[in-house]
């Protein structure tokens, strides 16, 4: 103990000098130049995880989210505009971001205790999981959905009759958001027995 | 006047059925005469060679308007006045229920699935849709804006009345 305690002395005399040998400008400049290197490398390494690759790397995403999303509107279709995984699962906002980058740890976890690594075991748990994006969508207002779709360039009367209707009036006024009614649209929806609202639009 | 779905499905049986006979039947006739008698017969891959890709024919455009259609007789299950794609309809979800369900019906105004629906099969009822009328695609289609592939002679049951009716008096 004592000996760590002389250590951290140590380091502090040594950090408390004043440079003898380097100028103020070098660095600061050095500074400068490291915390732009630092805060790159750090944002680039977040944006890789934020990739199609990164999400599709482990079989677990590949073969059960990525497939069913192929077949939806949100990965094909007449204009080619399309959606990656994070669009919708991570948050722009960079401090949200970070949040729901620290809440992924418990993903690596899932990984390497190989929590849904069979398709059985993924079915199992299909409907925990999908009720954590529900809550997660629900409590922010339906934010990665709304990051695309602007309530505001809605065109009411291009939508079908029923649409514009459920538009015009719950999610306009606010009482509904999108995930209350467009649940499973990306992917399979789980055994919804007992999950009394369903994807019901009322 | 459109198509229905019954009608794509009705021709594709029977150019499967020509394509099956056309095959089997004339086994004991030489090979270049089938070649000359034998009826152009089209798939739904057209002409293309099993080896080779088609271009998909383009979707037609399904009929949204969500006004109710005639029935042509009795017993038949309305068509779906509206868009169903991607409804997802399996084991763990019945997207249609979420609005033909006695529970939602009236908050969506759409007609709640009838009372035989509730029944199993030796007429009993029960608390939730029978599994045997649980996919409601067996029997409800959509109707795509199409022009139909083959005539459809079909005669309305009044229709028929009428003309035996007649029939009767002369």
């Amino acid at each position: 103990m004592k000996k760590i305690i002389h250590l951290l002395m140590l380091g502090w005399t040594i950090l408390s000098k004043p440079a003898v040998h380097l100028s103020l400008g070098f660095l600061t400049i050095s500074g400068f130049i490291a915390g732009v290197i630092f805060w790159g490398g750090f944002n680039t390494a977040m944006e890789l995880t934020n990739t199609e690759e990164f999400c599709t790397s482990c079989h677990e995403m590949r073969d059960n989210p990525f497939m069913e999303l192929q077949t939806t509107i949100h990965y094909s279709n007449r204009s080619g505009v399309r959606a990656i995984c994070s669009d919708c699962h991570v948050p722009h906002n960079w401090s949200d971001k970070i949040a729901r980058k620290m809440q992924a740890s418990k993903e690596v976890w899932g990984k390497l205790f190989g929590t849904i690594d069979t398709r059985e075991k993924f079915e199992a748990h299909r409907l925990q999981l999908a009720q954590n994006e529900w809550t997660r969508l629900k409590a922010n207002d339906s934010l990665e959905c709304r990051n695309c779709h602007q309530f505001d360039s809605m065109d009411f009367t291009r939508q079908s009759k029923r649409a514009a209707k459920q538009h015009s009036s719950a999610l306009a006024n606010g009482e509904k958001t999108c995930i209350d009614c467009h649940k499973g649209i990306a992917h399979k929806l789980p055994n919804m027995e007992g999950v009394r609202e369903g994807t019901s639009p009322h | 006047m459109k198509s229905t779905l019954v009608n794509k499905a009705r021709t594709f049986c029977m150019t499967a059925v020509l394509a099956v006979s056309s095959i089997v039947l004339p086994s004991t006739v030489s090979a270049e005469t089938v070649m000359d008698n034998a009826p152009q017969v089209s798939t739904l891959r057209g002409t293309a060679p099993m080896n080779a890709e088609v271009m998909p024919p383009i979707i037609d455009k399904v009929e949204n308007n969500d006004l109710k259609r005639q029935r042509d007789y009795p017993q038949q299950p309305p068509t779906i006045p509206h868009d169903i794609s991607k409804y997802q309809l399996d084991k763990n979800f019945n997207k249609c229920m979420d609005c033909h369900s006695r529970k939602f019906a009236d908050e969506a105004q759409a007609p709640a699935v009838s009372v035989t629906h509730y029944m199993n099969r030796d007429g009993e009822f029960l608390g939730e849709v029978s599994p045997r009328r649980y996919f409601c695609t067996q029997c409800h289609v959509h109707q795509l804006e199409s022009e139909p592939l083959v005539e459809n002679t079909f005669v309305d049951v009044d229709e028929l009345i009428k003309q035996s009716n007649q029939r009767a008096k002369k």
